[in-house]
């Protein structure tokens, strides 16, 4: 597809998108929007080869899960184009980064803004945390650290195949945490699975706070190199860096680029419920109309006219 | 009766050249389970993906998407202990054409709890979309790499090894019983290496009288509730089940489900492994130990038809015995 806005402007678009939507909705996965927009947009209007989206622009309601009775069942992988050999393939491993990936659809002109209006909506196929059908994703991630594996295990087999296209993983640094990441790593290294990377949102945050109160996971791109990787370290917030970092050679290993980013990137107002990032809820109506006012100033737009909802 | 050495490695071999989208897959356990042989013939088809099955089950996920179809050799108990989120995830919601090839089923192996699965069928028939298969001879261990790959989905198999009898002439069919007596006085249901069982003891119920009707399943899911049904309706005193796992979650409890649900009166007594771990030591000890035997069966029957039948371990014919560590063994575990 044509790249109509820069990607600068699209990481914009993405936080105004996803700030608008939790002030209507009383809350939301905020921060992810703040530390990994530029990432979900340079993927989009950069990094990843796709074609035209296949399914329509307005998502189709949930069309039922997997089974051998639903013949007409699809993933929402066509939202990211056809699966062809030359064309990459996305996976988002952290699946609740789900609202931030459904407003970088919209962005780039994948999907309609009536998708968002769906967000966990019943009925909808546009779910909290990204499933299968879900707008972008083509298979489940919502349980944290199985990504990796499964793009590598495609990557493997588009290499067998001599596809051309490549492998990209979203990931969490959340997910180092997990041992299945390492495995995960060490068996790309080892079967020079190199058609594979990863761009990995280095925020310091998980569900309970900030990871070194959590759980300490030290120097995660010496670890990662240990196991095999090649690994690029860049300012998420950085897109010149993150084109660098792309282009990185990574013959016969994975690429993992630490995304080192702030939690607050464009929304510092948020600093004020720091450590606790992971899904803002507003503790009272004052504060919600506060958080509005200052955030939207921060964004450059005028505040949510929260009385529509 | 014949033993036949192996049957898995040749078949898997003979089968999977010929299929080029069917890769092999190990985790460390290769010789264990058959496949050495197709490791050192056949490397462009083998990956080694080491001692991380939670890895090993979501890239076998990502190899199906790639159109694959992955052949996973492990224990299986290391199939979904571990890697059940994995499994769950990556393998059955998205229906991947994974062959999940569980060897050491149940008290097959001296290695005690840590690597007997004698609730993996309870947990796999649970699991939406999955399809369970069970090698019960050489012919269905034969006929279980073929079998497996006709299916459109997950499967999971309990795979025989080493030296295995040959009990069936015919080779496995996806969904079909096999009726190995069709007497009228008790209904006796066995899979795996309990058919053996139950046929041991066969010829001494029919010298005194006592006619068995007797089931052998490989294919425990889908369940033939039906054809079970039919069989249960035909006999005079009820129904035994005599299976190598918990008689909670398994054919045990399949047939209990179906009896009830078709509101059939009869008695159902589920011989296995009763709310109880095993331990480690040889197939006919842990048989006999833990009353998965044709004499534990014997037993059932009289209990059932409220007769004794003066059948003794000497009556049975004799047990097929297997050194622990003989030759015919891959090795020790």
């Amino acid at each position: 597809m044509k790249n109509v806005k820069t990607t600068e402007e699209i990481a914009l678009g993405i936080r105004r998108r996803v700030f608008e939507h939790c002030m209507r909705n009383n809350g939301g996965y905020l921060s992810q929007a703040c530390s990994a927009a530029e990432q979900l947009a340079f993927l989009y209007n950069e990094a990843l080869k796709l074609g035209d989206p296949t399914l329509p622009m307005i998502p189709p309601p949930f069309g039922g899960v997997p089974s051998a009775e639903n013949t007409t069942y699809v993933t929402g992988a066509g939202y990211n184009g056809p699966f062809e050999p030359q064309y990459d393939r996305l996976f988002i491993a952290p699946a609740h980064y789900a609202l931030v990936a459904y407003a970088t659809l919209i962005e780039v002109g994948r999907m309609a803004p009536e998708g968002l209006e769906m967000f966990n909506q019943d009925g909808s196929s546009v779910e909290m945390i990204g499933a299968e059908h879900s707008p972008g994703m083509e298979v489940h991630n919502g349980t944290l650290g199985i990504g990796l594996s499964t793009g590598a295990g495609l990557a493997w087999g588009r290499k067998r195949r001599g596809e051309s296209g490549e492998v990209c993983v979203f990931m969490s640094d959340g997910e180092v945490q997990e041992g299945q990441t390492w495995e995960a790593v060490q068996a790309a290294a080892h079967h020079g699975i190199d058609n594979v990377w990863a761009i990995m949102d280095v925020n310091r945050q998980q569900c309970d706070g900030a990871m070194d109160s959590v759980m300490t996971v030290g120097d995660i791109a010496t670890k990662l190199r240990n196991f095999g990787a090649v690994v690029a370290e860049i300012d998420a917030h950085d897109l010149t860096a993150m084109r660098q970092a792309k282009a990185t050679p990574h013959e016969g290993q994975p690429l993992i680029i630490l995304a080192n980013s702030s939690p607050t990137k464009g929304m510092e107002f948020l600093m004020r419920r720091f450590p606790r990032l992971h899904y803002v809820r507003f503790k009272s109506d004052a504060e919600r109309a506060e958080m509005n006012i200052a955030i939207a100033a921060e964004l450059g737009i005028e505040p949510i006219k929260l009385g529509e909802h | 009766m014949e033993m036949v050495n192996r049957p898995y490695a040749a078949a898997f071999e003979s089968y999977a050249v010929k299929n080029p989208e069917v890769l092999c897959l190990s985790a460390d356990l290769t010789s264990s389970c058959e496949i050495d042989g197709f490791r050192d013939r056949h490397p462009e088809q083998f990956l080694s993906m080491g001692m991380a099955e939670q890895n090993m089950l979501s890239f076998a996920g990502g190899l199906g998407l790639a159109g694959f179809r992955p052949f996973i050799h492990t224990f299986g108990v290391f199939l979904y202990r571990r890697p059940y989120d994995q499994l769950m995830a990556s393998i059955a919601y998205p229906r991947r054409k994974v062959r999940l090839m569980g060897f050491l089923p149940g008290i097959t192996t001296p290695g005690g709890m840590t690597h007997q699965a004698i609730e993996d069928i309870s947990v796999m028939r649970t699991i939406p979309n999955m399809t369970v298969l069970e090698t019960g001879d050489a012919t269905e261990v034969e006929g279980i790499v073929e079998a497996a790959d006709s299916i459109d989905g997950p499967v999971y198999a309990r795979v025989l090894r080493g030296s295995v009898p040959r009990l069936f002439k015919d080779p496995m069919k996806v969904g079909e019983l096999r009726v190995l007596s069709e007497g009228s006085d008790v209904l006796v249901i066995t899979a795996g290496i309990t058919t053996e069982e139950a046929m041991r003891a066969g010829g001494a119920l029919a010298k005194v009288g006592v006619s068995v009707r007797h089931l052998h399943l490989n294919t425990l899911k889908p369940f033939d509730a039906k054809a079970i049904l039919d069989h249960a309706a035909s006999v005079r005193f009820g129904v035994i089940t005599l299976e190598n796992h918990l008689i909670a979650g398994g054919i045990g409890s399949m047939t209990a489900e179906a009896m009830a649900e078709a509101g059939m009166g009869r008695r159902l007594i589920r011989l296995g492994l009763k709310d109880t771990y095993a331990h480690g030591g040889s197939k006919p000890y842990l048989m006999r130990y833990y009353g998965l035997d044709a004499m534990a069966l014997v037993k059932a029957i009289e209990d059932l038809t409220g007769q004794q039948t003066g059948i003794d371990e000497d009556a049975l014919d004799s047990v097929r015995v297997d050194a622990v560590h003989s030759a015919v063994k891959a090795e020790a575990l």
